[in-house]
């Protein structure tokens, strides 16, 4: 079939589930389908050519609308295009739409969008998980093969958890910010998500490695990740941290977790002990980082360059503090309050200044356990997709769902998360395996060869594939 | 927490009855985050950023050449008040 022919069939199955689910905030045709006509035209055999791929609204692409989920920015459209998305261009892909999240990818299950809430494909009474909901339904659903999301403290592994699909977070400084738009820039990642391993490992191969346009994004040599994907595992030592499997996991979690470290020994791996002694303390660290350069980047949203400007304010000040509050939603402005109480002054020592000890603590942590594993297997995620609505008067509960995925953006290390199975009510649920610094490839491996021997038995209810 | 206060100081204009929500959401977030408290940090050096040690080892330093920019109709083009090639703003005083 031609390239053309295919991307019409993917925008016309777009438009078909998106009335259910809210997954797209945008689908573009008229771009996608001038994409698709170059690639079809071009005579290379560029890596990803042809193929169709959803971008997050927080990530820059020319000329499409970047509004973060937020009515700050509803009306924004990017001048240019992120790097990582530079890149999927470059390289073929064809960029379909612009996906729904939580507002500047602030929460845990895409209902702080200033859009409306995505629904989850298996179940739509449920959340898709988040921040990156809409492209993990996106992918879910079997629009699109992959989809770029973000993650600051697990908005790519616990929705793709939720949804039944793989989902990366890279090393810190493997995949470059440019044109990511900013929330906690020491903690903020482009992530991956993708039907399988293998489709992670194709777009990582192309997104991954040094940009100038990023002082963060380091210079580290990019291997060959599809070329890992032997299969062999055999002998890998998973460490796993028996704390973790216990108190505040759902039944049905820590059975089907426990199941999935027999399969991988079935499959040659070690299972070896270990420990990460303040990983409990994660999601107190991650709060007060989390919100503090929250507050600090949040700060250009003022009503002056771009974006929404609320009307007739008497003077300057008024303005921007009016702007502000009509145009951001309830998660963000307490995130923004929370942070700007932590870097007040007589606060900073007692919170900040602590926080970022406790995560130099949790770093070292990743560093002593790898001396004795190559990856860690956690859960991802200690519960399955909850219904909309159930967490949302409770911001603590909303937080403490990301207490497996949050260590991994403190210490910087990457992780991704493979279905590994369904609860009893047919949910899926999440595994995740977090690697060593700059160790994608073996994370990669061991997922794809576990989803290989063990996929997943089920398919959602909208599912258009 | 002085709700309100801080509201000021991160130039959000909450009302009364949004205060009245974050107050009780934000205490127990804080008393959540004081935990930390508890931890003896006293041999840990603090993290400053979230660099690999690859990162920091990373040049960073490019020539000073001139280089194309977005045009003053591209940057202020998407403005709410955009006079001239500028961002008008209510009156300061």
């Amino acid at each position: 079939m031609s390239i053309v022919k295919e991307i019409e069939g993917i925008l016309d199955r777009a438009e078909s589930v998106n009335g259910e689910l809210n997954s797209f905030l945008s689908i573009e045709r008229e771009r996608a389908l001038e994409q698709a006509a170059e690639a079809e035209r071009s005579s290379d055999n560029a890596p990803l050519k042809g193929v169709a791929i959803a971008i997050k609204d927080n990530i820059c692409v020319k000329g499409m609308q970047a509004t973060c989920g937020s009515r700050i920015l509803s009306n924004y459209k990017a001048h240019y295009d992120a790097t990582a998305v530079e890149r999927l261009k470059a390289a073929g892909a064809v960029v379909v739409g612009k996906t729904n999240m939580d507002e500047f990818a602030m929460g845990s299950s895409n209902e702080s969008s200033a859009f409306g809430t995505v629904k989850n494909p298996w179940d739509t009474e449920r959340v898709p998980g988040g921040s990156s909901g809409g492209s993990a339904a996106a992918v879910a659903s079997g629009v699109v093969r992959a989809a770029l999301g973000s993650e600051t403290g697990g908005s790519v592994r616990q929705p793709a958890s939720f949804c039944g699909i793989a989902g990366l977070k890279p090393t810190y400084g493997r995949i470059s910010r440019y044109g990511l738009v900013a929330f906690a820039s020491s903690l903020d990642n482009i992530g991956i998500f993708g039907q399988n391993v293998r489709d992670i490992a194709g777009v990582l191969g192309v997104i991954a490695g040094r940009d100038p346009m990023d002082s963060t994004s380091a210079d580290v040599e990019v291997p060959d990740y599809t070329a890992e994907l032997t299969g062999d595992i055999n002998g890998k030592r998973i460490g796993i941290v028996r704390d973790l499997i216990g108190e505040g996991l759902d039944p049905d979690v820590k059975a089907t977790v426990e199941q999935a470290i027999e399969n991988l020994e079935k499959l040659g791996a070690v299972p070896v002990d270990i420990t990460l002694p303040h990983a409990a303390y994660g999601i107190a660290v991650y709060y007060i980082i989390a919100t503090a350069e929250a507050s600090s980047n949040l700060a250009r949203f003022d009503g002056v360059r771009y974006g929404f400007r609320a009307e007739e304010a008497a003077g300057l000040r008024e303005m921007y503090m009016r702007t502000r509050d009509e145009g951001f939603g309830a998660e963000v402005k307490r995130r923004i309050l929370l942070g700007t109480y932590v870097l007040s002054s007589g606060y900073y020592d007692a919170y900040y200044a602590k926080a970022q000890k406790v995560r130099a603590l949790i770093k070292s942590d990743y560093s002593e356990a790898f001396k004795s594993c190559d990856a860690i297997l956690t859960a991802t995620s200690p519960t399955t997709a909850f219904k909309i609505g159930e967490r949302l008067d409770d911001p603590l509960a909303m937080y403490l769902s990301d207490i497996f995925t949050v260590s991994a953006n403190l210490a910087g290390v990457p992780a991704v998360s493979v279905p590994c199975g369904l609860s009893s009510d047919g949910l899926p649920i999440g595994l995740q395996l977090v690697g060593n610094f700059w160790g994608e490839a073996e994370i990669l491996r061991i997922a794809s060869a576990y989803e290989t021997a063990f996929p997943l038995m089920g398919k959602p209810s909208v599912f258009v594939g | 927490m002085d709700v309100k206060h801080v509201a000021k100081l991160a130039h959000i204009a909450i009302t009364d009855e949004e205060a009245a929500i974050y107050g009780p959401q934000l205490a127990g977030i804080v008393e959540y985050i004081e935990q930390l408290n508890a931890l003896d940090t006293s041999s840990a050096e603090p993290m400053l950023g979230g660099l690999t040690a690859e990162g920091e080892a990373t040049k960073t330093i490019r020539a000073d050449e001139i280089r194309p920019s977005f045009s003053p109709e591209e940057a202020t083009g998407q403005a709410p008040d955009p006079v001239a090639g500028h961002f008008r703003v209510p009156k300061v005083l």
